[in-house]
């Protein structure tokens, strides 16, 4: 058993998540790799939306997934660390809009 | 950024049996990953033979004006290696009676040859249906002797494909040096000026997208959208296909892959890209590559690892496409790289 909680290495092993649960491992990619496609979104868009989503979840295979995804389909620098921004703006935003729900609380108990 | 080659610079790198043995050896000796022969072999497409030639691709010298960070070819403006006359007199009587019905010539700048014009007017007499000329575009304003490029190749109909890393100054710098984004925009602006790569032109202008770094291409008709957006909003240019090209691990790029230790990572990515149905179009088996002096190679990455045809028929002065043609393509693991995803080629993506 590896000392680390995460090693890079284990993204190549994903797939094997299939061996011990067939139809619904199967069933999951099929999905997701259908969500990628391209459709009404392109699958540029899609992947800045995955790493944006991949920071805001800390998941650290799947920043490096879309890390290397959105370079392979020509995204600068500059657009992923705005798309990062989005994503941070919204989980912040979700922290203070709770702020809302403090300070009802507050006038409730002590208005 | 490198301003020598590997071989100016004295690196082992420079040494096609150290490239190859680096490639046969870690990895793909200890079991890892399987090894180019015994993939193929999975799907009995072992051994690859070539079929009847299609193209046929002179590299007609390893000099060149820029010194880009992921050369296959490991050129520069130090590299002396140019094709005599006398050998393009062989390849021009081997471009009359072959079948082939492409011309490409590679190097290098290939403008950069003393013999080049030449070379290309005699060429252009033969009537071959498609002739390329891979040009990197600054070579067309590096020098007041090269300005009339896009009339001399307008002139001679040659088809243009020339290297456009990325639609952005940034990205296409990084990988090919300070100034290439710029004058590539000014000499691209100059081809379409004299007709090429207009939309309804016969003048055709083809760009090559190789990834600025260790990942693979995406999808070629994606990125071709988007280099068109971005090149005719940006600054009014017109061209007509985008090729994806995948970066082999040789050379620069091998040399880049190791000292960035991305080595083991983008050879994982080859192989877990693998596409059997690439393997079927793959260009050796259509192809054929004849370097600087004359000899014959199935694709420019051999002649880069000197890795000569599997013929009797070795050089441009014994050329015999009968002997060619049913050859046992000579393999090692830097052929995951036309086999990866969409697969890859001279002429972009094969599957």
């Amino acid at each position: 058993m590896a000392k680390n909680y995460y090693d890079a290495a284990d993204l190549r092993k994903f797939g094997e998540i299939t061996e011990w649960n067939e139809e619904l491992g199967n069933k999951f990619f099929d999905y997701y790799g259908k969500v990628f496609e391209e459709g009404a979104l392109t699958a540029r868009e899609k992947s800045l939306i995955a790493l944006a989503v991949a920071h805001t979840e800390q998941c650290p295979y799947c920043i490096d997934a879309y890390t290397k995804d959105t370079l392979q389909r020509g995204v600068t620098k500059e657009e992923m660390m705005e798309a990062i921004h989005v994503g941070a703006a919204i989980k912040s935003g979700a922290t203070l809009v709770h702020g809302v729900q403090m300070m009802n609380k507050v006038n409730k108990l002590d208005g | 950024m490198a301003t020598k080659s590997l071989k100016k610079s004295g690196s082992e790198l420079a040494q096609s049996n150290k490239q190859l043995e680096i490639l046969s050896n870690g990895i793909f000796k200890n079991g890892e990953l399987p090894t180019f022969k015994a993939k193929i072999s999975e799907t009995s497409q072992f051994p690859l033979i070539a079929n009847k030639l299609e193209i046929l691709q002179i590299n007609v010298g390893y000099m060149c004006n820029q010194v880009c960070e992921h050369c296959h070819v490991d050129a520069g403006p130090d590299r002396k290696e140019i094709m005599t006359r006398d050998t393009m007199r062989q390849c021009l009587e081997v471009i009359k009676t072959s079948g082939a019905h492409t011309l490409d010539l590679t190097g290098g700048a290939p403008e950069m040859n003393p013999d080049f014009r030449w070379f290309v007017e005699e060429a252009s007499k033969v009537g071959i249906k498609d002739f390329i000329v891979r040009s990197n575009l600054t070579i067309i304003r590096a020098n007041k002797k090269y300005y009339d490029l896009p009339e001399f190749f307008k002139k001679h109909n040659v088809h243009v494909v020339s290297s456009m890393p990325h639609w952005t100054r940034g990205k296409t710098d990084k990988q090919r040096g300070e100034g290439v984004f710029d004058m590539s925009i000014k000499a691209l602006k100059e081809l379409n000026a004299v007709g090429y790569g207009m939309p309804d032109s016969d003048l055709r202008l083809d760009l090559v997208y190789n990834p600025s770094g260790a990942f693979l291409p995406g999808d070629q008709a994606a990125m071709e959208k988007d280099f068109k957006k971005a090149l005719s909003e940006d600054f009014d240019i017109q061209f007509h296909n985008l090729f994806a090209i995948t970066n082999l691990p040789i050379a620069r790029f091998l040399d880049y892959l190791i000292a960035s230790e991305n080595y083991e990572d983008y050879m994982y990515a080859l192989v877990e890209a693998y596409n059997p149905a690439a393997v079927a179009n793959v260009m050796c088996t259509n192809t054929l590559s004849i370097s600087w002096d004359g000899y014959l190679f199935d694709c420019d990455f051999n002649q880069m690892l000197e890795l000569p045809v599997n013929s009797k028929s070795k050089h441009i002065s014994e050329f015999n496409e009968e002997l060619l043609e049913g050859r046992k393509i000579v393999i090692s693991q830097h052929c995951y790289g036309c086999t990866a995803g969409a697969g890859s080629s001279c002429q972009g993506s094969v599957a």
